[in-house]
């Protein structure tokens, strides 16, 4: 039972720009990001249920001779605003590490 | 290969600690420019809305001063981009005084162009009525009251202004707010070198030594950009770019790691090939440029509502224990006391507590059986219309949020206090508006281009 800090050698999370937040996750090699980088469950629901975005704004784009996968989603709350808890949403990427992948 | 052009980027952002030895290495490998922005929207939208820098005045004395004296020796120009964080007219100005100052103490007598690019709203109420602007995913269609509730809207400028204002014989160029990769693009586009090459060239270089093997060894990078692609290299000899770190940087602070979106094209990477030049400099090639019609991406800022903050320290293990019953009980107990305290005159207020060492940063509740910690700190968060009521709310709930027990029929107890007065009145809240792009007929139509000539100064 594989989760995501198993199989990635980094990962990270920011802002890009004011309105999306990215992840950019590095796989530890070519076999884990062939068998994980386009896996459903690092899919729109995943992104859904742990940060509540809206699954048509979650767009996911592996980037072969990185072996890495780059998952950007629309912000929910605006940056910095009454809610903010993570201005740069430098730390967002923790809850990606204990998800399910297989 | 034709003329290459290199381009001095001394540090990610002016202010961050521009190291003259870097600057002399730059000049030495024969340096046709300098260039660096000044700040983005990546620290809020406050730095716009106030017209501040996040910087401190000093440390960017300290870092023009290096390039202003560089720019004097060597002749070459010096590029800044975004000036005064935000880009809008009160971050270029405080700018300019700046280099002003620098110029007089070191009797300096630089030509000073300054490219304002903040908008006056009735003109982008006018373009809205035509349909000349367009909203980027996820905000919609642009409304006349979102453009009237901002405290200041800038456009990004691209290099065409940048260009104008150095074919007209600017030593240095302050920018009001412009795409990080058009002040480092521009002065080779101006050269005629190649097109993708020289935007791809300034994303790598935008952060200075980010893309390098040791950011943390050194702060620039040289950029060499020629008709068929770019090397770029670390300003520092004893640090190094390699494939990795320098296709890597493409993923920065960008949603997607193959296309970025500037004015008047597209920079696509899909096909770019990184090749290790030596031990310490990577060539690249094979990027494209997508022209597009020209466009410009508005950011407009503006305070929102008020908020006033407290905190304590929580060591007891008894709450500890029961963290989350703690939270719940004591946040409904506050909205409450708000209720009964103030009523309607509160209006449509709202409390947060952050527990911070527990769930601060998600606000999610952690998987049953994780450990308590040893001890939290309690943020109270209460925002309002105003700074006055968010501020009678804070003192309505004082006493509860300092004294709030995990079992009610128990002596109350002191959490631990930071403050006295306990309350922090943290102003208004700060946010973008604006997320679309404006269709104009030419760069510059936006754009106001102003010159300080020094020269003429003196001579007069």
């Amino acid at each position: 039972m594989a989760q995501v800090k198993d199989v990635v050698h980094h990962i990270r999370s920011k802002n890009a720009g004011p309105y999306w937040v990215t992840f950019d996750l590095f796989f530890d090699g070519e076999a884990s990001f062939e068998k994980y980088a386009t896996s459903p469950k690092l899919g729109p629901d995943t992104f859904a249920r742990l940060y509540g975005a809206d699954p048509a704004f979650v767009k996911s784009y592996p980037v072969p001779n990185l072996h890495m996968v780059k998952i950007s989603y629309a912000r929910t709350s605006p940056q910095g605003g009454e809610v903010e808890r993570d201005m740069h949403c430098g730390q967002q990427y923790v809850r990606l590490l204990d998800v399910e992948l297989d | 290969m034709g003329d290459t052009i290199k381009i001095i980027v001394p540090c990610g952002s002016l202010g961050a600690g521009v190291r003259p030895e870097e600057v002399e290495y730059g000049i030495a490998q024969g340096a046709h420019a300098i260039a660096s922005d000044a700040g983005s929207t990546d620290s809020g939208a406050a730095y716009l809305a106030l017209g501040i820098s996040k910087n401190n005045r000093e440390a960017v004395k300290r870092d023009l001063t290096i390039l202003m004296l560089a720019q004097a020796k060597a002749r070459i120009p010096i590029m800044i981009g975004s000036c005064g964080q935000a880009g809008g007219d009160a971050g270029l100005n405080w700018t300019r005084d700046i280099a002003l100052e620098i110029a007089r103490e070191h009797n300096l007598t630089p030509k000073i162009a300054l490219l304002y690019s903040e908008q006056d709203k009735a003109t982008l109420r006018a373009k809205n009525a035509e349909g000349k602007i367009k909203p980027l995913p996820p905000l919609g269609a642009l409304d006349d009251a979102t453009i009237d509730s901002c405290a200041h809207i800038v456009a990004a400028m691209g290099p065409e202004p940048y260009i104008a204002a150095l074919q007209a014989g600017a030593d240095i160029v302050l920018g009001g707010r412009t795409t990080d990769t058009a002040v480092l693009s521009c002065y080779a586009l101006m050269k005629g070198a190649h097109t993708a090459a020289s935007w791809h060239a300034a994303k790598v270089a935008e952060c200075g030594a980010q893309c390098s093997v040791y950011p943390t060894r050194g702060s620039g990078v040289l950029i060499s950009i020629d008709s068929e692609g770019f090397n770029v290299e670390p300003l520092n000899p004893d640090n190094r770019c390699d494939p990795h770190s320098v296709s890597a940087h493409m993923l920065y602070e960008n949603a997607n790691p193959f296309l970025l979106t500037e004015p008047g094209g597209v920079l696509d990477v899909t096909n770019s090939v990184y090749t290790a030049l030596d031990s310490r400099t990577v060539r690249v090639t094979g990027s494209v440029w997508d022209k597009k019609p020209y466009t410009m991406k508005l950011e407009g800022a503006a305070a929102g509502r008020f908020q006033t903050i407290m905190l304590v320290g929580i060591q007891d293990p008894a709450i500890l224990s029961r963290i989350d019953e703690f939270h719940d009980n004591m946040l409904a107990a506050l909205n409450q006391r708000v209720r009964s305290a103030i009523g309607d005159a509160a209006g449509d207020f709202h409390i947060s507590l952050r527990l911070y060492g527990w769930n601060a940063v998600s606000g999610d509740k952690p998987a049953p059986g994780t450990p308590p910690p040893r001890e939290v700190g309690i943020l109270f968060v209460a925002t309002a219309a105003t700074q006055a009521m968010a501020t009678q709310i804070a003192k309505a709930c004082n006493p509860y949020f300092f004294h709030f027990p995990i079992n009610l029929e128990k002596e109350i107890p002191s959490h631990g206090f930071a403050f006295s007065p306990a309350d922090i009145e943290r102003g208004p809240v700060y946010e973008f508006k604006l997320n679309h792009v404006v269709e104009v007929s030419d760069p510059m139509e936006l754009v106001r281009l102003d010159w300080i000539d020094l020269k003429l100064s003196e001579a007069a």
